[in-house]
């Protein structure tokens, strides 16, 4: 009896780490500790410190002449951010990116709902492969094909006049704002490749989310007299709705930061990334490349909040 | 609380931000080498036969002197500025519109020209340029030099070369019939408002401007005008030397302000490309090698700056990139450059080239002058549309 009373249950373990192991299963904390502490540091210094900093920076201003940043707390940066031409690009990128998005939308609804619905098989493999595939090569390249591909003596010119539908592309081009002097050099070139950069991030979560709708709610719905577009708007809108929004994020945010594709392809008016690009790269104006990123923050701030407001969350 | 701002951008970014220089004296006597030297410099300026064989300027240097070479190329000279303004390099290859800024700045240390032998060497136009020297101190060697020229397509001009600028500021019908609007480009820098004003001097005399670089408000108001015309006449503004080329193959562009570096690899390429020094002249840049206030090797720097002076050093360069050499012992004999070189890239035109310089606000020719950054924010606006 007395061994009994003396020994503990489980007695100390000789080897180093089942005492590691017996101590951090005695302490709770601890292990809970040692487990998020390297992900809560990686988020709150690399990722939200890192933020912060930037936030700082747009506060401070810079020296005209000798582009050094005085650190003094001041708003004249924010100021600078709503002079009318900075006001134009943020006004034209939030166009385009809004334009994109539902473009984007638009087109990748039906080839996501082919692909979740009818593909099968071996056509589900290529659908995927079709759908990855453009995501698999340097972006740089696709860019620069595009930029080849839309000019004024490029394939898609040729095409037309071989067509004989020269003047549908002329009288495109010669409508104000959308048009220019060649679809590589104007607005309409560098929305056709954003469409087409981004759309695998459209496809891919409408899909998903395509997917997850039960056959038989179609069914019942016809069941019940719902014609196909009742069928649509009550049934299997709402419920992909999600999977839009998800994609809309993607291909919203990106074209707010991208400043390849329009450097590229466009007619040299300037979009956020390209602004934070210049004025950080060029200018060496880091205070209004700050704050140039802050709107794009808030933008999507908002974005997000209204998509919550609308429900999208709701099935995630 | 400034302080609490102050650091904790400094730990999370770990930027080291540069901390103000004191007035400098040059180096009084050249040591031994340190071993390294780093170069902020244009694309194409410091080549050690890795493009091309035959045009190779530092592993020679680095043998003799044991100064391994590092280059970061930069595309404007606002980033050579903010680059220099971060620190960790010795020298950068500045244009007249970086290098005052650079002064100014303190970034950049006066040099002792008694410890560069070659000095004595370099074309008196340029010894004193005040694109490098301030109130008769020299901030750095002089490097190369060359003339914004208008490249044009043969073909679109039926081989008689454009007399003036107006064929990429005002709307006309080319030689070849059609109109030039789409056709032409222009340079993607606010430095080219400076392009307008030197074209409104010579058309516009009433308007009494008497330097390009400083422009009162009326001045700048007229040259901004001339620009937003240029603006419906031009496709894409280019910065990229080669995105530049590409649009003069593929994009139907026939004129386009540009530098003898693109016109010459169009050439090249047996295509219908040639350049002009136009009626009203041109602007130009001047390049200085200047020498990092903080630089941890200045030995090395020196000798560099001394080896840069070199004729052949001087010769090949101006070949790769088509430009004038700071010395002109280098324009006969070279190779590379051969004995026409210099006056094929504008060593004649000296008298005719506004050289860039960064615009102030308090100028010499007429007392209040619109500054360099109201010409970036407005150039952005320009090419925006407003």
């Amino acid at each position: 009896m007395t061994i009994a009373a003396t020994q503990p249950i489980l007695p100390n373990r000789p080897r180093l780490t089942g005492r590691i192991s017996d101590f951090l299963w005695k302490h709770p904390q601890v292990l809970l500790a040692v487990l998020l502490g390297p992900p809560v540091l990686w988020l709150g210094i690399i990722y939200l410190g890192s933020l912060f900093a930037l936030l700082l920076q747009s506060f401070f201003s810079i020296d005209d002449f000798s582009g050094l940043i005085n650190y003094e707390f001041t708003l004249a940066t924010y100021k600078q951010l709503l002079s009318d031409a900075n006001f134009d690009i943020i006004v034209r990128t939030v166009l385009m990116a809004a334009t994109v998005t539902l473009f984007s939308a638009l087109i990748a609804f039906p080839i996501a709902y082919y692909a979740a619905r009818y593909a099968r098989g071996k056509w589900k493999a290529v659908f995927y492969l079709g759908v990855m595939l453009p995501l698999w090569s340097s972006y740089l390249v696709k860019i620069y094909a595009w930029k080849l591909i839309l000019a004024k003596e490029g394939i898609l010119t040729w095409a037309f006049t071989k067509l004989n539908l020269l003047w549908l592309l002329d009288g495109w081009l010669s409508l104000p704002v959308i048009g220019g002097n060649s679809l590589s050099v104007s607005y309409t070139g560098t929305f056709l490749v954003f469409v087409y950069v981004w759309m695998p991030f459209m496809i891919l979560p409408i899909q998903a989310a395509l997917e997850r709708i039960p056959a038989n709610l179609i069914e019942a719905s016809s069941d019940l007299g719902g014609t196909p577009q009742q069928t649509f708007r009550h049934v299997l809108f709402p419920l992909a709705l999600p999977g839009i929004v998800a994609g809309s994020i993607f291909t919203f945010s990106l074209t707010l930061g991208d400043y390849i594709i329009p450097q590229i392809v466009g007619s040299s008016r300037l979009f956020i990334g390209q602004a934070v690009y210049a004025q950080q790269g060029t200018a060496g104006n880091i205070p209004l490349a700050a704050a140039f990123t802050v709107v794009p923050i808030i933008i999507m701030g908002l974005y997000l909040w209204m998509a919550k407001r609308m429900g999208a969350f709701d099935a995630l | 609380m400034k302080q609490i701002l102050k650091s904790c951008t400094a730990l999370t970014l770990s930027l080291a931000f540069a901390t103000h220089a004191f007035a400098q004296e040059p180096l009084k006597e050249l040591g031994k080498g340190e071993g390294e030297l780093s170069i902020v410099a244009w694309a194409g300026y410091i080549e050690r036969g890795e493009t091309d064989k035959a045009y190779d300027w530092v592993t020679g240097f680095e043998e003799k002197t044991g100064c391994k070479v590092s280059v970061k190329t930069a595309a404007t000279s606002d980033e050579m500025v903010a680059l220099m303004n971060e620190g960790g390099f010795d020298l950068v290859t500045a244009s007249g519109d970086a290098s005052l800024r650079l002064v100014a700045g303190k970034r950049v240390q006066p040099i002792n020209t008694a410890l560069i032998p070659s000095w004595s060497t370099i074309d008196e136009r340029l010894q004193n340029a005040p694109w490098h020297t301030v109130n008769g101190t020299h901030y750095g060697t002089p490097y190369v030099w060359g003339p914004n020229v208008l490249m044009y397509n043969t073909e679109a001009f039926k081989g008689q070369a454009p007399k003036s600028w107006n064929v990429v500021f005002e709307e006309m019908t080319l030689p070849d019939g059609k109109s030039n609007k789409g056709r032409i480009q222009a340079y993607d820098g606010p430095i080219h408002v400076a392009d307008a004003a030197n074209y409104l001097m010579f058309h516009k005399k009433e308007l009494g401007i008497k330097d390009p670089y400083e422009l009162n408000e009326d001045q700048y108001k007229a040259a901004l005008d001339v620009l937003r015309v240029q603006r419906t006449l031009a496709g894409r503004y280019w910065h990229d030397a080669m995105i530049q080329i590409d649009d003069f193959k593929n994009e139907g562009v026939v004129a386009s302000g540009s530098w003898p570096f693109q016109v010459n690899l169009l050439k090249a390429e047996k295509l219908p490309i040639a350049s002009v020094f136009p009626e009203e002249g041109a602007t130009g840049w001047a390049d200085t090698t200047m020498l990092h206030a903080e630089s941890t090797h200045p030995n090395c720097a020196y000798m560099w700056m001394e080896h840069s002076l070199s004729p052949k050093v001087q010769g090949d360069v101006s070949a790769w990139f088509g430009t004038v050499p700071s010395v002109p012992a280098a324009c006969k004999g070279n190779e590379l450059l051969t004995d026409e070189g210099c006056a094929a890239n504008g060593y004649n035109d000296f008298e005719k080239i506004k050289f860039w310089k960064t615009p102030v606000s308090k100028c010499a020719s007429q007392g209040e002058c619109v500054p360099y950054h109201r010409w970036v924010s407005d150039y952005i606006g320009v090419i925006g549309g407003r």
